[in-house]
């Protein structure tokens, strides 16, 4: 679980200017990913503050500061600073006056800023923020986007998930990560995969070792971070199971709460998985476009059969 | 399944060898093992993610293994892992 980010994280993130470098920022990380503009606390009223928020002044609450009195000010930034507040950002380039600083600094709240306007940035900080601190397993498997979608490829160790995801990028697609899965639910409808950061690119082959797909073959067969859209479970071909044959109904799994299309293949010698892969991916695209062949086939058969019936009643009569 | 947990004694840490070495230990059984660290789970027989998991001295580990050989497998870990 991603319960908190490191607040230089978001700092570089954002280029954002230190106005306050007296202020040591190692230690402080942001836990929610929402933003406060400070407005009704800088008129004076702290009931329901979120002070855990990141605070953001834009135009309208710099000219009222620059409005108060030096007494009123002082009284103000006393109170709003007494919080725990994990930093304040000045937008549009604005700086704060010097009793402003002088008072975070003492209560060790850096001040930042950036160029950019007030709504926009909150809304882009919203939505990073969302990213980073959303809910977070890792799980085993292989990544990699097939035509657009997203495919993990999950079963056991040995199985054949890297040859797979090999041949996959040989054929074109792009590999996310390999081995290990950080799955992040984004909202309740989108999962997004990437690599730990130590294994990114990577993939291991038995017998070969260690490669660096990135550097061997290209920028183009990579990908930092993919929605997942569906699973694919290589499993060993079991006589006694069931596999579908229709796919008329669709299989789901279950990550942190989201409900993911899961299609268990099986696996024998000479099957070409990539190909499978790449077919059950493209099948997932056109049912989202609104084509099921599965569908498509049924009513075949069942137009059909009514025409017989149809016609040998006609011969009866 | 039986589960069982471990502290971290190598020196160094678990570096790129090491790792590898204990990625063949645990291939070597029938069993499901699984590295639970905070709460990140990993599968003891995938090099990339035991590389991921990046352990050093003092970690505290829970072995997770399940299946026919747990038991071996179990105690050839922690004797592997027990090392300084």
């Amino acid at each position: 679980m991603a319960e908190k980010i490191k607040l230089q994280k978001f700092i570089d993130n954002y280029q954002l200017k230190n106005l306050t470098p007296e202020v040591d920022v190692s230690g402080i990380r942001v836990t929610l990913p929402e933003l406060n503009r400070p407005a009704l606390q800088l008129a004076g009223y702290f009931d329901h503050f979120d002070s855990e928020r990141i605070q953001i002044i834009g135009y309208v609450e710099y000219t009222y500061l620059e409005s108060l009195s030096d007494e009123r000010k002082k009284f103000i930034y006393e109170k709003l600073m007494s919080f725990n507040i994990p930093c304040i950002i000045f937008c549009k380039n604005m700086e704060p006056d010097e009793l402003f600083r002088e008072t975070a600094i003492a209560h060790k709240i850096p001040i930042l800023s950036t160029e950019r306007r007030t709504s926009a940035f909150y809304a882009e900080a919203v939505r990073w923020l969302n990213v980073q601190l959303a809910p977070m397993i890792n799980i085993h498997g292989v990544l990699v986007d097939v035509y657009g979608e997203g495919v993990l490829i999950m079963g056991e160790s040995g199985i054949g998930k890297s040859e797979a995801a090999l041949e996959l990028i040989r054929r074109g697609h792009r590999l996310v990560t390999d081995d290990v899965v950080e799955i992040r639910k984004v909202s309740d409808e989108t999962l997004v995969g990437s690599a730990p950061d130590i294994t990114r690119h990577f993939i291991e082959l038995r017998g070969i070792g260690i490669i660096d797909v990135k550097t061997i073959y290209g920028v183009e067969c990579v990908k930092n971070t993919q929605n997942i859209d569906m699973v694919i479970k290589l499993e060993e071909w079991n006589r006694n199971k069931e596999y579908d044959r229709l796919g008329l109904t669709e299989e789901y799994t279950e990550f942190l709460g989201n409900k993911i299309v899961c299609h268990s293949i099986p696996i024998r010698p000479g099957r070409n998985l990539a190909v499978i892969v790449e077919t059950a991916a493209a099948n997932h695209r056109q049912k989202k476009m609104g084509y099921n062949a599965a569908v498509e086939l049924y009513n075949r058969v069942q137009r059909n059969l009514s025409r017989k019936i149809a016609g040998e009643e006609d011969e009866d009569e | 399944m039986i589960s069982k947990e471990l502290v971290i004694h190598m020196k160094s840490g678990l570096e790129a060898r090491p790792t590898a070495v204990l990625v063949q230990i645990a291939c070597k059984y029938a069993s499901s093992i699984y590295i639970l660290k905070d709460n990140i789970r990993v599968n003891a027989k995938s090099i990339m993610g035991m590389m991921a998991l990046t352990l050093v001295p003092g970690d505290r580990i829970c072995l997770e293994v399940d299946g026919p050989d747990a038991v071996a497998a179990i105690s050839e870990i922690e004797a592997y892992l027990g090392q300084e």
